[in-house]
């Protein structure tokens, strides 16, 4: 039984994100279609918010995203942390971007969601900070991560400061919880309660969630491709330079 | 470790140590605010809470770059990384000489600029008291953060980004609480959310700052 450790050799991974990366870019080009066209064109308008809230196709998902992709980081970085596999501190890079692209497009599209339901763009709402101070978090990873020149100074520092910066931001969430009571209406995907979005919604809802899943999925494998090659080239270049 | 303490805190007092900067800074923010929103007194001890923790945040983060950068540039942060003093002790001394060289000054200068925004009366005991709870909490977040960027050339605005997150969580409770106490609003659970983010940061984030400064210094 092969383990995961495996992957941690980038050879490997290389060869396995090959075979892998076509097929997940299909799957997701197929979901988002099918749950977006599905969303946007054969779902009734809401009685009382009209047409607006076919908006809920993209920011859900995305403002989903947004935080299971710094969970991911964290793993990635505490595996980089345990085990200095470098295939994870490289994920960890190539998934920042992502998740900040994730906030940023779960903010723009609340934002004008909001304008017409709640009648504002933006409001200090608990979720709308957290995900403000998400942000600033991202933007603070990515930015240390281009600061340093050392990559492997670069991964400790950046490992470090995602775990510290995920205590810190669930810290933050419950910190603005009760600093303010909000405007977004409580959960209403969980299993267990009755009052849930209706299901015409919620089917399409759940496969662009899996639609944006898979896009998380391989736009990782292909940046991790990608700086694996960038720092194998780096690497070849210097040899030559001393040969 | 006293040593390294009282010679740090010279270091910040004599000439050129930007001591008084933060205080300064403090002082400049609270003149400033009432040509800004106006002298209207109603307002100002409305707001003054908010102002003065936002103040003394600001002033904190003036200082940060100060706890480690120059330590770096003249090479005695190595020379305290080969001491026997843990690396840990070490950037907790630097966080405690911190706190007394900007947060203890700004605690004890904020009733005086109170007066000048007009704090209710029973405001003046919860802002201490807020202040006196909140501002180790920065000074240990702030150690961390100048620990994250010591290496960097012109590290400082990065320094306030990676910090400016972090201290969400204590300026929500820290100004909450001092603009409860200023209402005259039930104070217990902001006051232990602060207490509990300084505690817990002084107890674990040491260990965090010291990760990093010895990567910085590998």
């Amino acid at each position: 039984m092969a383990s995961i450790w495996e992957y941690a050799n980038p050879v490997k991974f290389i060869r396995t994100s090959e075979m892998v990366l076509p097929w997940v870019s299909i799957l997701a080009t197929i979901t988002l279609v099918v749950g977006l066209v599905w969303g946007f064109f054969f779902t009734p308008d809401d009685y009382r918010q009209g047409a607006t809230v076919k908006i809920i196709y993209l920011h859900v998902p995305a403002a989903l995203m947004a935080i299971n992709v710094w969970f991911m980081m964290l793993v990635t970085s505490l595996i980089w942390l345990v085990r200095r596999h470098h295939v994870s501190a490289l994920a960890a890079k190539a998934a920042a971007p992502v998740g900040i692209i994730m906030t940023v497009i779960a903010l723009i599209t609340g934002a004008i969601w909001g304008q017409p339901m709640w009648g504002t763009w933006w409001a200090w709402d608990p979720r709308l900070t957290s995900f403000l101070i998400l942000f600033l978090f991202y933007l603070g990873y990515i930015a240390l991560w281009e600061a340093i020149d050392n990559p492997d100074t670069a991964a400790d520092l950046t490992s470090v400061l995602c775990l510290v910066g995920s205590v810190f931001a669930i810290l933050s969430r419950y910190a603005v919880n009760f600093w303010n009571q909000g405007l977004h209406q409580g959960a209403s995907l969980s299993l267990d309660k009755k009052e849930n979005v209706a299901d015409v919604f919620s089917t399409p809802l759940y496969i662009c969630m899996v639609g944006f899943g898979l896009l998380f999925i391989a736009l990782v494998f292909l940046r991790t491709r990608t700086e694996i090659h960038k720092r194998r080239t780096k690497a070849l270049l210097a040899r030559e330079r001393l040969g | 470790m006293i040593a390294l303490l009282s010679r740090d805190m010279k270091l910040a007092m004599r000439a050129g140590g930007g001591f008084g900067l933060g205080l300064a800074f403090f002082l400049i923010v609270t003149v400033l605010v009432p040509f800004g929103v106006g002298p209207e007194s109603g307002l100002l001890s409305k707001i003054a809470p908010g102002i003065l923790w936002l103040g003394a945040l600001l002033a904190c983060l003036l200082s940060l770059d100060r706890i480690l950068a120059l330590d770096w540039e003249d090479g005695s942060l190595d020379l305290l990384a080969t001491s026997p003093l843990p690396m840990e002790a070490v950037v907790s001394v630097k966080a405690l000489a911190h706190w007394i060289t900007t947060g203890l000054p700004l605690t004890l200068a904020a009733p005086l600029f109170g007066l000048l925004l007009s704090l209710p009366e029973a405001g003046y005991k919860w802002l201490v008291i807020s202040l006196i709870l909140g501002t180790p909490a920065l000074s240990v977040i702030g150690t961390f953060g100048a620990a994250l960027t010591v290496g960097l050339k012109r590290g400082g605005l990065l320094l306030s980004l990676l910090v400016l997150p972090l201290y969400v969580p204590t300026l929500i409770f820290g100004a909450e609480l001092a603009r409860r106490g200023a209402v005259g609003l039930e104070t217990t659970t902001p006051m232990l959310m602060l207490a509990g983010i300084t505690a817990g940061t002084i107890a674990l984030l040491p260990f965090a700052s010291a990760l990093v400064l010895r990567v910085n210094l590998r």
